[in-house]
């Protein structure tokens, strides 16, 4: 009787409709979840079969699932539920054990899935060990949103403008030292100012003088002195420069501030004198106090 | 008054002046066609009308400057300061904690923390940089470049490690940061940067990554030398902007050798910190000629924890990946 039943149905899910059935170019797809291969085929139909077994997997643990045909009456209790070992040696010799005289199709398949099972498992749980890569969305607007101020802030930042200012102000503070011989600029103007102006000991001037004499370097003067000179026209720049590096203050000795004044009042009537014939040595190697300079 | 008053600060914006009748007229009528054009379902036609409207508004600008011009001409000295334009760095949120340089609490803070071996000049940065596994042709080309850049730093290919246990073995072999560059779509796009004496860890999403060999001048790797450079951190306003500060310039030695007139510039523009890399040479005392060398990227700063990296159980100073509304409540806020 069951028989003709399993039949009728076999044919209408086959020709007809079957709300497992999943169809595609090449195979026919069975999404029944108590399905052993997959796929819709006579044999693996749990529903036109009255003696029907799986392996499934639930939480790492893997269950084996059993239809009889006393059962099929009872729909509740159709599926017999058997949880099977973890390892999967004695879970095997539970498949033997339990489908004993069942149809081989059935009992290789099932051997089949819990392998792959246990396999899948394995991987899953060596995985969780390792690090993995977070993924996170992408989210559109964010991003766009991001990209468009990044540009408009780069246009804002003017960076070459900003990068250039922040080299000068280092230049004028003095924090390149001897390497650039720039006062000659100043020393020039310098110039300038005294032949139009009277020679006056005011405090501008006599600011003026001792660069003068910083860069001078006459046969008259010894390289002693020219080196205290140099020292004298880094100090001067420091002395117009507000508060901020600490290392000038370090360098910049007493003795150094105490020779300028005698050196200035005799300077003053030689550079009168001496403006019409000019050479101007610099000095290029740094003493050994100065080299170290912090950013 | 106002005026005197706001040339001494020079900093407060000026008020423009009343409109007059017809003025007023003029921008009632502009006001009107601005709300009209809302309703206009013709593409072509709304976009031409809003066009003249344009056309009307720069008129009115323009005959205004003139105007203003003219005007401070005429009187001379005497003449109203120039109106400052509003952009947003002037309209920025005041936030409490910008440093100010005078406050002694503030600059002590903040010079003794753990960078503060780095800024005495007790020790050299050794670097170590990586990527994550797989890394492809650009990651790689940029990694080199960043050695390169970074006085004494190594790189070393990431094999399945951990960041944690990369932490370990770079601080048993004496490093003293690590740099780890993530990627993502074959383009380098994550960097995340670990001072490791139980250092401070940032973690900065990078953009617009431009190498050496895509710039400009070519074969501009051949002006590379290998002489320490000078580092610029420009715009560093608030205390976590500083601590970000040092933290970048630790990477680089306390001690830059001028001679070879390197710099390697970090500048913060509205939370975005441009990184550019320049030859300089100073043509007189007014003015640098820059030649860019070296790639150019842009940081973002994604978020800042105290310890060494450990992001389940870190500390976090700043994060902003899962508070943007209450974080992101003004576009004139700031947080570098």
């Amino acid at each position: 009787m069951t028989m003709y039943i399993l039949i009728i149905v076999w044919s209408i899910i086959n020709k007809s409709f079957c709300s497992y059935k999943v169809n595609t170019k090449t195979q026919r797809f069975c999404r029944n979840e108590y399905n052993l291969t997959g796929l819709c085929n006579r044999s693996a139909c749990p529903l036109a079969n009255s003696q029907y077994a799986t392996v499934r997997e639930e939480d790492g643990n893997c269950f084996l699932y059993m239809k009889t045909v006393e059962r099929s009456g009872f729909p509740r209790n159709m599926w017999e539920k058997v949880k099977l070992s973890k390892s999967l040696e004695k879970a095997l010799r539970q498949i033997n054990e339990y489908l004993i005289y069942w149809p081989g199709f059935i009992k290789q398949k099932c051997k089949q899935r819990l392998l792959k099972i246990s396999q899948y498992l394995i991987r899953m749980r060596k995985l969780r060990l390792r690090r993995q890569k977070k993924l996170v969305p992408i989210q559109r607007k964010q991003e766009r949103r991001e990209r468009r101020r990044e540009e408009k802030a780069l246009v804002a930042a003017r960076l070459d403008s900003a990068i250039e200012k922040e080299l000068l102000e280092r230049l004028k503070r003095g924090t390149y030292g001897d390497i650039y011989n720039f006062p000659q600029v100043a020393f020039n103007k310098a110039l300038e100012e005294e032949e139009d102006a009277e020679v006056n000991m005011e405090g501008e001037d006599y600011g003026e003088d001792e660069e003068n004499e910083g860069e001078e370097a006459e046969e008259e003067i010894d390289e002693e002195l020219e080196k205290e000179l140099e020292e004298e026209s880094e100090n001067e720049e420091i002395e117009y420069v507000e508060a901020d590096s600490d290392l000038e203050r370090e360098l910049e000795s007493e003795s150094d501030m105490e020779d300028i004044e005698p050196k200035a009042t005799t300077s003053v009537k030689d550079n009168t004198r001496r403006k019409p014939r000019l050479e101007i040595e610099y000095e290029t190697e740094t003493l050994s106090k100065n080299a170290k300079r912090t950013v | 008054m106002e005026n005197e008053e706001n040339a001494e600060n020079g900093e407060v914006l000026v008020k423009p002046p009343t409109l007059s009748a017809s003025d007023r007229l003029a921008a009632k009528k502009r006001f009107r066609t601005q709300r009209r054009l809302s309703t206009m379902k013709n593409k072509v036609l709304r976009n031409a009308q809003w066009a003249t409207l344009k056309k009307e508004k720069r008129k009115v600008k323009k005959e205004g400057q003139k105007q203003r011009k003219k005007e401070a001409e005429a009187l001379g000295d005497k003449a109203p300061p120039k109106q400052i334009p509003r952009t947003i760095e002037n309209t920025r949120e005041a936030d409490i904690t910008t440093v100010d340089h005078d406050d002694e609490e503030v600059t002590f803070d903040i010079t003794h923390d753990e960078y503060e071996s780095y800024f005495s000049k007790t020790y050299v940065p050794k670097i170590l940089i990586t990527s994550s596994d797989n890394p492809h042709s650009k990651t790689i080309h940029f990694i080199r470049e960043l050695t390169k850049i970074f006085p004494s730093s190594e790189c070393q290919w990431r094999k399945r490690s951990s960041v944690k246990k990369m932490i370990q073995s770079a601080k048993e072999k004496n490093y003293t940061d690590v740099v780890v560059i993530n990627e993502d779509r074959r383009v380098p796009n994550g960097m995340l940067v670990s001072h490791l004496p139980d250092g401070p860890t940032a973690y900065f999403k990078i953009s617009n990554v431009k190498l050496t060999k895509d710039m400009k001048y070519k074969n501009i790797i051949k002006e590379f030398t290998t002489h320490r450079p000078e580092v610029i951190l420009n715009n560093f306003q608030t205390r976590l902007g500083q601590a970000v500060s040092r933290m970048l310039a630790s990477l680089f030695h306390y001690d830059p050798q001028f001679k070879g007139r390197r710099a390697v510039t970090f500048h913060n523009q509205r939370d975005y910190i441009f990184f550019r890399h320049h030859r300089y040479e100073f043509k007189s005392q007014k003015r640098a000629a820059l030649r860019e060398l070296g790639p150019r990227f842009t940081l973002r700063l994604k978020w800042l924890q105290k310890g060494t990296f450990d992001t389940i159980e870190g500390d976090y100073e700043w994060i902003i990946a899962g508070k943007r509304h209450e974080m992101e409540t003004s576009r004139r806020r700031f947080f570098l």
